[in-house]
């Protein structure tokens, strides 16, 4: 696949209109993954107030995919408990933009490891709420 | 929405004079040239030869000298694994270079696996091959060496002559893809000393499917395509006659216009850039700043990522060196080459510019980059 011809139109409607660009200060969590080096980064920061994402925010540099699959994640996980976020896939991440070519199928993998890196941050400094 | 093109590196459109050219040898003179007993198939031979005589002039060669192929992919792997195989008792090494065409990098693994010895030089920051590196390269076993004549990628002109001079010195058969420079900057094949030159139709707005080689007499080379013994048994296969009519004319309309379009691109290329330079910060020039074909940018913009750059100009078309754009995941290996960081590498974006590019085109995409860029480093946590 070459391009942006095979993305779907959620996939181009995340990508022109991402949804919770930014950064929270003092978040609760937050988590860097991915390398420019591979041409791929992302950042999440997380506001959790009894066990709810009550708040996140991304920033990406990254190709289109990227940029969708970690506007999509941050929809997905917006108000859900702990417990539901750890439930979340990379697979539930490209069927929520109507699929991704195959070959960008490695940005919805890195949009799970960003919300799972930024979880394991929370629990890290909260061992109590892990259960 | 104005579709602006901006991706002639990587294929033009076809001329509508060349198309008129070619009608007739679609339609009415559909004569097979090998066909010698009547009258369709002389029609289809003579207008071969003309066009022959057309690629011939366009690079200073003998009209005999020129084989017509399926284009330069063909053209590639006939002069390396051809002379390969001529020579292969008098030596079993290759030489090239890291930023070649996959055609020449795959042609030259391929004889690998066959028993030979390829060096694959390096390139400096510019893409450009030291001569001196080809020198220190030849053995008393260099059957060949083979050098582009400008970078696909980045534009940059190599110094074919100064090669030419010490394979011509050495002995040393000598192919030089010249797919990005014909019809673009003048080619000769006397001044240079090639022995094979690649030729591809469809980056100089003539029809895609149709090439040519050049061989320089008496240089031994094995055919790649045996049958019917067309083209002086050099490359078997009835010849696409529509398509050659069509590759001599595009050769024919480039020597003429040469001159003026090659002005025309610099001054808009030039208008590109330093809009561009002017309105954006921390972007860095890929490619040699003076040594390039006239039509080629290929610029870096760093802390966004190419392809999420490239979505931006929705009615833009250009390309990349991304992987992100490719289906290996890893970025362009000519800018690897260069020694360009990776992630320098994956901001990077190519404009080939054409005909069909006016100030205004260039213009609106100053703006519409300034506009992109301005939004994804908003979004970039390398800001």
């Amino acid at each position: 696949m070459h391009g942006f011809s095979d993305y779907s139109d959620k996939v181009l409607d995340h990508y022109e209109n991402p949804r919770n660009v930014g950064e929270i200060e003092n978040p609760d969590a937050s988590a860097t993954v991915g390398n420019p080096a591979c041409g791929d980064l992302m950042k999440m920061t997380f506001r959790i107030v009894d066990r709810v994402i009550v708040d996140v925010k991304f920033k990406t540099f990254g190709c289109g995919a990227a940029i969708a699959t970690s506007s999509m994640a941050t929809e997905l996980i917006k108000g859900k408990t702990l417990e539901e976020v750890e439930e979340l896939t990379d697979k539930a991440v490209a069927e929520a933009l109507g699929g991704l070519p195959a070959i960008k199928m490695h940005c919805s993998v890195l949009a799970e490891d960003a919300v799972k890196a930024a979880l394991e941050d929370y629990y890290k400094k909260h061992p109590e709420d892990r259960r | 929405m104005k579709q602006i093109y901006m991706d002639h590196n990587a294929t033009t459109p076809l001329d509508r004079e060349v198309l008129d050219a070619m009608m007739p040898y679609l339609t009415e003179h559909f004569g097979n040239p090998s066909s010698s007993t009547h009258i369709f198939g002389k029609i289809a031979r003579d207008a071969v030869e003309e066009a022959r005589g057309k690629v011939a002039r366009l690079i200073n060669a003998r009209d005999a000298d020129i084989v017509f192929t399926s284009g330069a992919t063909e053209s590639d792997n006939m002069a390396i694994k051809g002379v390969a195989w001529a020579r292969r008792e008098e030596g079993n090494h290759i030489i090239t270079c890291k930023v070649e065409h996959k055609a020449v990098l795959d042609s030259c693994k391929w004889l690998e696996k066959e028993g030979f010895q390829v060096t694959y030089l390096p390139v400096d920051r510019y893409a450009m091959v030291d001569p001196d590196d080809v020198r220190k390269a030849i053995t008393d076993k260099t059957v060949l060496v083979s050098i582009m004549h400008a970078n696909s990628e980045v534009g940059t002109i190599e110094p074919i002559k100064e090669i030419g001079e010490i394979t011509s010195e050495r002995g040393v058969a000598f192919h030089c893809d010249a797919v990005q420079a014909v019809g673009k900057i003048p080619v000769d094949v006397e001044n240079l000393k090639v022995d094979f030159l690649s030729i591809s139709g469809h980056k100089i707005y003539g029809p895609k499917g149709v090439g040519a080689l050049y061989i320089r007499k008496r240089v031994k080379m094995v055919p790649l395509m045996t049958g019917g013994g067309q083209e002086r048994q050099r490359r078997s296969g009835t010849l696409n006659v529509p398509g050659i009519v069509g590759l001599g004319k595009a050769c024919e309309t480039a020597m003429r216009d040469m001159e003026k379009e090659s002005r025309r691109l610099v001054a808009l290329r030039t208008r590109l850039l330093e809009g561009i330079m002017n309105r954006i910060d921390h972007v860095y020039l890929n490619g040699h700043p003076e040594n390039r074909i006239p039509n080629n940018l290929n610029l870096s913009f760093d802390y966004v990522e190419g392809e999420g750059l490239i979505m931006s100009l929705k009615n833009v078309a250009v390309s990349s060196g991304s992987a992100c754009t490719s289906q290996t995941l890893e970025p362009s290996y000519v800018l690897r080459a260069m020694g360009i960081p990776d992630a320098t590498a994956h901001s990077s974006v190519r404009f080939g510019l054409g005909k069909s590019n006016s100030e205004e085109d260039v213009d609106y995409v100053i703006d519409l980059l300034e506009k992109g860029v301005r939004r994804l480093r908003a979004i970039s946590p390398l800001v």
